[in-house]
């Protein structure tokens, strides 16, 4: 899994290096500074951020042998994915709405795709964790076998430290980015 | 195993017999999915030598008009593509499923499932790939794909979307396999194996395998770009919208680079085995070699822009990655003198497989001295795409990688079948090779000096540069007949048989002391391991204090600091999650031998991982043909026992 991880750390790391080079050289709006939610994509992360909390503790309990609290710890892992994805949704369809699409200008490009790769892994991350909610529901996943849940759960918390890289390379960081010098040149 | 686990509708029963199509179709055995590899990669290897054909028959006259330009953009993409992606890596990774387990004692890869998997994703990529043919559209974008060349205004059609999911689907088995083999070399190893008693292609395909691991998936970044930008309109490499062609170029290359050494470390590897065997010596500087080994592998990180020298990326820059470039020649060069010293002194044995072993040092290392040429930025300003690199990378590719490789196939050949090949017919497939290779690429320097560029479909009358190219394509004609005549010998060998024993070379590796062809558990007692080239000390005990010191057993070679461990302090080594019959059995002797059963799984989930790949390629609602294999493969594979309960 290790090893796995670090196959995804390239993988990520492409994007997210993709994204810094043409970071502020979109050549029309929206720019990051009129669009970007910074209050509610904090929500958000902090959402995500809880459910490495709640992460550990399913695992905790799982290799205690206290089933139903394993049980519940990782079903709140597979909600707050949920809702992670739901603010997802809901921020690319408002941003479909403000005129940002993946074809508008190089943000749009850099940040759906990026942003989209990462909302896949939660994606898959969340049907895993269901997967093993009724596992362990079922009383297959137990003490002696908790290692697939441990897994499972270094990759949760990978694609979760990844988005505390790119909540800080495109909110923060880019927050205040507006139109490249020059560009008001271009539209005349 | 368990009394309550979950279970998943088995639509077909699990595979038991050990003949015919379907125990193929269902098998897990490291020994059978490396045959498949090696056959199905061989039959890429005809493809792509036909297509070179092609491209030799076209240039071997000025002004020719067979193939129009159109064609022939196809045929040497295809053939790059081919080449690279579907039959060096994949021998290799025949070479790896095969010899891995041996060389390192154990009875299986760590999760030989996943293997079989990575071979069936493996097939599928090939083939979506060359099914480009049969539509007339094959990818015509140069094996690189440069943007925007490759993107949807300059590329319409399908060809380079076929060249995308085509390479995304093999990078998913380059990225299985790789897992595998790291998994496996690191937590598999018999008792008493020390990382510095591997042997040293079990070195390389680790190094190799890290490289895999890390560097497919750039690649699927930068074929994710593309893809968006042809299908979606997305602008990471248009500069209309704020992109830029010269990042396809750094992501591509920064997959390409290490891809390089993803290819010739293998051969590497190959080499370092036959030269001790037939100079019956150990090998020369043996921590050089890994270390050199490790070095190439983290260093071909850093010089992936010396194939961007003329983009105009500043001197600053050229000069970085021209030192990074000739930097990286250093650890090449100490294995080639390891290689020399191993030699040198030996009492040789010349057969077919030595042989090949040493002209890859020669070849390569014409090779690697053109590469440090071009190293430089005014030097390589002049050869960039010129025939020049073109008969540099053959020469560190064929007269390296492949040269290797079939060293490899002549040297374990009898280990894999139990009979040897012929070696009159080795030594004319050696010498048909070594003529037609160096007769095809040696000209092409001068050619590439002279100016000529590559990827040219023709050339004019007056430029001086017909007699070259006819050289060139009869030494192309001169090593296809070399290939048959390989192949001829399998099947005259085949039909003649000579039995090959155990240990037919006097071997030093563990894979010799296990039967030929090996037994489906490889080993019937797993080996306890007290020194490098293990075999050989067992064989030959009396050497073991012209080597190791006088009197001392454990003492360790000279220069390997890493070995000082007593072996009774290395713990015995404990297998992953699917790796069975390891461990106690091979102490215990009366127990029964658990190997993993058949499954059809891993073949399902490749068919399910297809399916979505052409969904790609024609239109969504194919998704929803390969969903269901998807899911299908994925929940009965993890709902699977590993074992049947008996």
């Amino acid at each position: 899994m290790w090893a796995f991880l670090g196959s995804d750390v390239m993988f990520f790391g492409a994007f997210i290096a993709t994204y810094l080079v043409y970071r502020g050289r979109s050549l029309n709006g929206p720019y990051p500074s009129e669009i970007l939610n910074i209050p509610v994509t904090s929500v958000s992360t902090f959402v995500l951020l809880m459910s490495s909390l709640a992460m550990v503790l399913g695992l905790h309990y799982v290799k205690e042998g206290q089933k139903n609290k394993g049980t519940l710890w990782i079903l709140a892992v597979v909600l707050l994915g949920m809702v992670f994805i739901g603010f997802q949704m809901v921020e690319f369809s408002e941003f479909v709405n403000e005129g940002l699409t993946p074809r508008t200008n190089i943000f749009g490009t850099t940040f759906f795709i990026l942003t989209g790769i990462h909302g896949a892994h939660v994606t898959i991350g969340v049907l895993w964790m269901a997967f093993l909610a009724y596992g362990s529901h079922k009383g297959t996943l137990r003490p002696d076998n908790a290692l697939d849940l441990e897994i499972a759960g270094l990759y949760w918390h990978f694609v979760d430290i990844v988005w505390i890289v790119i909540f800080t390379v495109i909110y923060l960081i880019s927050a205040t980015d507006g139109p490249p010098p020059g560009a008001e040149l271009l539209h005349g | 195993m368990t009394t309550n686990s979950l279970t998943f509708p088995r639509f077909i029963p699990r595979p038991k017999s050990d003949t015919g199509i379907w125990s193929w179709i269902g098998t897990v055995d490291h020994k059978r999915i490396g045959t498949l590899y090696g056959l199905t990669a061989f039959m890429w290897f005809i493809v792509g030598g036909i297509e070179a054909l092609m491209i030799r028959v076209q240039l071997a006259q000025a002004e020719s008009t067979l193939i129009g330009p159109e064609t022939f953009n196809q045929l040497f993409t295809m053939h790059g593509t081919t080449m690279v992606f579907l039959v060096i890596m994949p021998l290799s990774a025949a070479f790896f499923n095969w010899l891995i387990p041996l060389q390192i004692g154990a009875r299986d890869v760590a999760f030989p499932r996943l293997n079989a998997l990575s071979y069936w994703v493996f097939l599928a990529g090939g083939l979506i790939l060359n099914f480009s043919w049969i539509t007339g559209n094959a990818p015509n974008g140069g094996w690189f794909g440069y943007a925007p060349n490759s993107g949807a205004t300059f590329n319409p059609g399908l060809g380079m979307t076929y060249w995308i999911v085509g390479l995304n689907i093999l990078g998913v088995a380059s990225i299985a396999a790789g897992l595998n083999f790291i998994v496996t070399i690191i937590n598999m190893r018999a008792p008493g194996m020390t990382m510095f008693k591997m042997p040293v292609f079990t070195w390389m395909t680790l190094v190799t395998s890290v490289l895999l691991v890390l560097a497919m998936p750039v690649l699927a970044v930068a074929g994710i770009q593309l893809q968006t930008d042809r299908v979606y309109g997305t602008h990471f490499f248009n500069s209309l919208g704020g992109g830029d062609p010269v990042m396809w170029q750094h992501i591509f290359w920064l997959f390409g680079h290490p891809e390089v050494y993803i290819l010739i470390l293998p051969a590497m590897g190959i080499v370092s085995e036959v030269l001790p065997t037939f100079a019956r010596k150990p090998l020369f500087g043996y921590p050089f070699v890994i270390f050199a080994g490790i070095v190439i592998g983290f260093m071909g990180w850093f010089v992936w822009s010396h194939h961007m020298f003329t983009v105009g990326l500043g001197p600053a820059a050229n000069s970085a990655f021209a030192i990074s470039t000739m930097l990286i020649a250093v650890p090449t060069g100490v294995k080639i003198f390891n290689w020399i010293g191993t030699l040198w002194g030996g009492n040789l044995k010349l057969n077919t497989a030595m042989l090949f072993s040493i002209s890859f040092i020669a070849m390569f290392t014409i090779g690697g001295l053109s590469g440090v040429m071009h190293a430089s930025p005014p030097t390589d300003a002049q050869q960039q795409d010129t025939y020049f690199i073109v008969a540099h990378f053959h020469y560190v590719l064929v007269g390296g990688a492949l040269l290797g490789i079939f060293s490899g196939i002549y040297f374990w050949w009898p280990k894999f079948t139990g009979w040897f090949l012929n070696e009159k017919l080795g030594l004319a497939n050696w010498a048909l090779m070594m003529i037609g290779f160096n007769l095809q690429f040696a000209p092409q320097h001068w050619l590439g000096l002279d100016g000529m560029p590559r990827r040219i479909y023709t050339y004019a009358e007056n430029m001086g540069w017909e007699n070259s190219n006819l050289a060139a394509s009869i030494g192309g004609f001169v090593l296809g007949l070399g290939i048959l005549v390989f192949m001829f010998n399998v099947l005259y060998s085949k039909m003649n048989k000579k039995i090959a024993p155990a240990d037919p070379w006097d071997g030093r590796t563990l894979e010799w002391s296990t039967s030929s062809p090996p037994p489906p558990h490889d080993f019937d007692v797993i080996p306890q391991v007290q020194y490098r080239d293990d075999f050989w000390f067992k064989k030959y005990p009396e050497t073991v204090a012209e080597y190791y010191g006088h009197g001392d057993d454990h003492a360790v070679p000279s220069g390997a600091q890493f070995d000082d461990e007593p072996v009774n302090a290395i713990p015995t080594v404990s297998g992953g999650a699917e790796d069975h019959g390891h461990g106690d059995d091979g102490h215990g002797g009366g127990h029964a031998i658990h190997l993993p059963d058949k499954s059809y799984y891993p073949f399902i989930l490749g068919v399910g991982i297809s399916i979505l790949g052409i969904g790609f390629l024609t239109h969504f609602s194919v998704f929803l043909v390969g969903a269901p294999f998807f899911i299908w493969g994925l929940l009965g594979w993890s709902l699977e026992p590993v074992n049947d309960p008996a």
